[in-house]
């Protein structure tokens, strides 16, 4: 069949300055092999480099969208005129942006494409978006309650490298909410245990492991190293240092916090929206906000969290859907609510302004909320378990005051002690005797410290914060002391 | 190298467009004619973005809309000589994403806008062998300047 093909102006410069070019074939795929036959210039204007019509490259017959008739398998009849016409596409692109030539050079073998199939027939991500996921390189940091279902999830999805830091051991309070470890794993490094358990549930990722604390020296040089910066951290310090890293390599940092029942996801991304900082330009004063072994956390919740933050990834890799950029999204659990707050930049933002007025890191240990790193006191102010267990056999007159939650109180206590828990102990002062030795404890040592503070400025001068408290208690003197 | 003329007053109009738009991206059809090296706009045409999602960084025109396009060109006796497009928070380069969606010939326009303000703009051709894209002048000397209208690329607070 001979058919008149309409060629749109910018590509008539391949087509010897012909509008229209005459083709032969029975059907539209045909006529338009003749017309590349004719004008071979015009084909990869046309056609991808795996030989597919390009996306954005649309076909009309006689007006009609061939979509909706038979795509390149209609018909054409003689006398049949074929337009050329563009979808026209395009937009600031993803986090991958610039590392186009990676992702063209990665190539996805034939397991992997058993591994990905799922993925891979889904016209969204396919096989374009699962080779950006292997050539992207996320970071995760903590392997904690976030970190195992951001590592699990990152990981089955096909994230080429993966890095992981934490350096802490698995403890058995944990368990009720790191998925990533097993009983059996108790008093191993996280880092180990998690490899071992990401390399059985992907083996055909990069997993890299980094045992050390995030500081201020080695921030910078180890997120560089990434394109994606997720924050699974369940403190003040690394928080910040995960922030104003990410701002300052202009990486997104894909960010979660968990605590009791509820939880935030956003992503944080300074070349492109609001910073950490924007929200909360300086850390909380120390004992303000409670760290999750004070205050507890409902162990699915990191799960729920953690998954959000995997889904927020793998959209910023794949560059689909709209990202959590410039929102914040809240859940509670008990009300089984999410809301969703609008983020605004700030323009007086220390990071991430167009002036800024923070260029580097800063550590913010020393006074962030960390227990043992809290009380910068002096020498009277706190005693340790070994002082306590002398005291006791030496039958001196001290009283001992608990500053724990009932609950906590009801899962282990030493005998003979008072519970006021701290948050009622301004109002339930007259319950106690200035003129007595008051030996105060809660789980750590972080609350006591609060409450000493409290008791000596009320007038009861001879209070004394027991440091590493009931914890401490348990693993130096009593064993027999439920340790939680 | 090529040179994109465009009335300081199109181009103001593109500004208000991609800033009234913010935080999605607004895109539009250059209409105009060629002329030697230069491509001339003479009308803008401001159509909805049809994304359906991820419309911060991401804009569809579809073949409809171009066709409807083109046809009112035609009347004019103008063709679509390229497109424009906005890119918040975000340089006024175009992205690979771009580059795989463009082809050679058409002009892309690309403002960039953050906090709905214009920082500049900027306009771009593929290359014949699809590889990158080379920017273009604009040439904003055709067309008187209009009184009130701001030169795309100048600060607010710098007038």
């Amino acid at each position: 069949m001979a058919v008149t093909i309409h060629i749109p102006t910018p590509l008539r410069r391949f087509t010897g300055a012909h509008g229209e070019v005459r083709a032969d074939g029975m059907t539209v795929g045909e006529a338009l092999r003749d017309l590349v036959r004719q004008h071979p210039a015009i084909e990869r204007h046309l056609y991808a480099d795996d030989g597919s019509l390009r996306s954005f490259v649309n076909l009309f017959l006689n007006d009609e969208d061939v979509r909706h008739l038979q795509r390149g398998d209609t018909p054409l009849s003689s006398g049949d005129t074929l337009m050329i016409v563009p979808s026209i596409a395009g937009g600031a692109g993803a986090a991958l942006e610039g590392k186009a030539e990676e992702v063209a050079a990665e190539e996805l073998t034939p397991a992997e494409i058993r591994h990905y199939s799922r993925h891979l027939i889904m016209p969204e991500i396919g096989p374009d978006g699962q080779k950006r996921l292997k050539a992207a390189k996320v970071l995760m940091v903590g392997a904690g309650g976030l970190g195992s279902p951001l590592g699990l999830y990152l990981a089955a999805a096909g994230v080429g490298t993966l890095g992981i830091v934490d350096f802490d051991v698995v403890d058995e309070s944990n368990l009720h909410r790191q998925v990533l470890y097993g009983a059996q794993d108790v008093g191993r490094p996280k880092l180990h245990a998690a490899i071992e358990r990401l390399r059985g549930v992907n083996p055909h990722i990069r997993l890299v492991p980094h045992e050390m604390r995030l500081d201020s020296g080695n921030a910078l040089d180890l997120c560089a190293g990434y394109d994606i910066v997720v924050d699974g951290t369940d403190n003040f310090p690394t928080r910040y240092l995960v922030n104003d890293a990410c701002v300052l390599l202009g990486k997104p940092n894909v960010f979660g916090s968990i605590f009791r029942f509820e939880g935030q996801v956003s992503i944080f991304w300074g070349a492109r929206g609001p910073c950490y900082r924007c929200l909360f330009p300086e850390p909380p004063p120390p004992g303000l906000v409670p760290s999750c072994a004070e205050g507890g956390v409902l162990g699915v919740l990191p799960g729920i969290i953690g998954s959000l933050q995997a889904n927020e990834v793998i959209k910023l890799i794949a560059g689909v859907g709209d990202p959590l950029i410039g929102r914040l999204l809240l859940f509670d659990a008990l009300k089984m609510k999410f809301r969703e707050l609008k983020l605004r930049k700030d323009p007086g933002c220390p990071v991430c302004s167009e002036h800024p007025t923070q260029t580097g890191l800063i550590d913010y240990n020393q006074f962030c909320g960390i227990p043992q790193e809290q009380a910068r006191v002096e020498d009277d102010f706190e005693m340790s378990v070994t002082d306590l267990k002398r005291w006791m056999d030496e039958g001196r007159d001290f009283k001992i005051l608990d500053v724990r939650t009932p609950q906590e109180h009801q899962i282990a206590h030493l005998p003979g002690t008072r519970l006021i828990p701290l948050q009622e102990l301004p109002g339930r002062l007259g319950e106690l005797d200035p003129a007595d030795t008051l030996v105060v404890h809660c789980h750590h040592g972080g609350r006591s410290a609060q409450a000493v503070e409290l008791l000596r400025r009320k007038g009861f001068a001879k209070s004394i914060n027991l440091a590493g408290g009931i914890h401490a208690w348990s693993e130096e003197i009593d064993p027999s002391v439920p340790r939680y | 190298m090529n040179r994109l003329v465009i009335t300081p007053r199109h181009l103001h109009t593109i500004g208000r467009i991609a800033s009234m738009t913010y935080p999605e991206e607004c895109c539009g059809v250059l209409v105009g004619r060629p002329q030697g090296d230069s491509t001339i706009v003479e009308r803008i045409l401001t159509v909805q973005n049809e994304r359906q999602e991820s419309r911060h960084n991401r804009y569809l025109i579809s073949p409809e809309t171009v066709l409807a396009a083109q046809k009112e060109a035609r009347a004019l006796g103008l063709d679509i000589v390229g497109y424009f497009h906005s890119h918040p928070d975000h340089p006024a380069r175009p992205s690979e994403f771009d580059r795989e969606h463009a082809w050679p010939g058409y002009s892309y326009l690309i403002v960039s806008v953050q906090n709905k303000k214009v920082m500049e703009a900027r306009s771009w051709r593929l290359s014949d062998d699809r590889e990158r894209f080379d920017e273009e002048a604009i040439d904003q000397a055709a067309g008187a300047p209009i009184p009130g209208y701001l030169p795309m690329g100048v600060h607010r607070e710098a007038v």
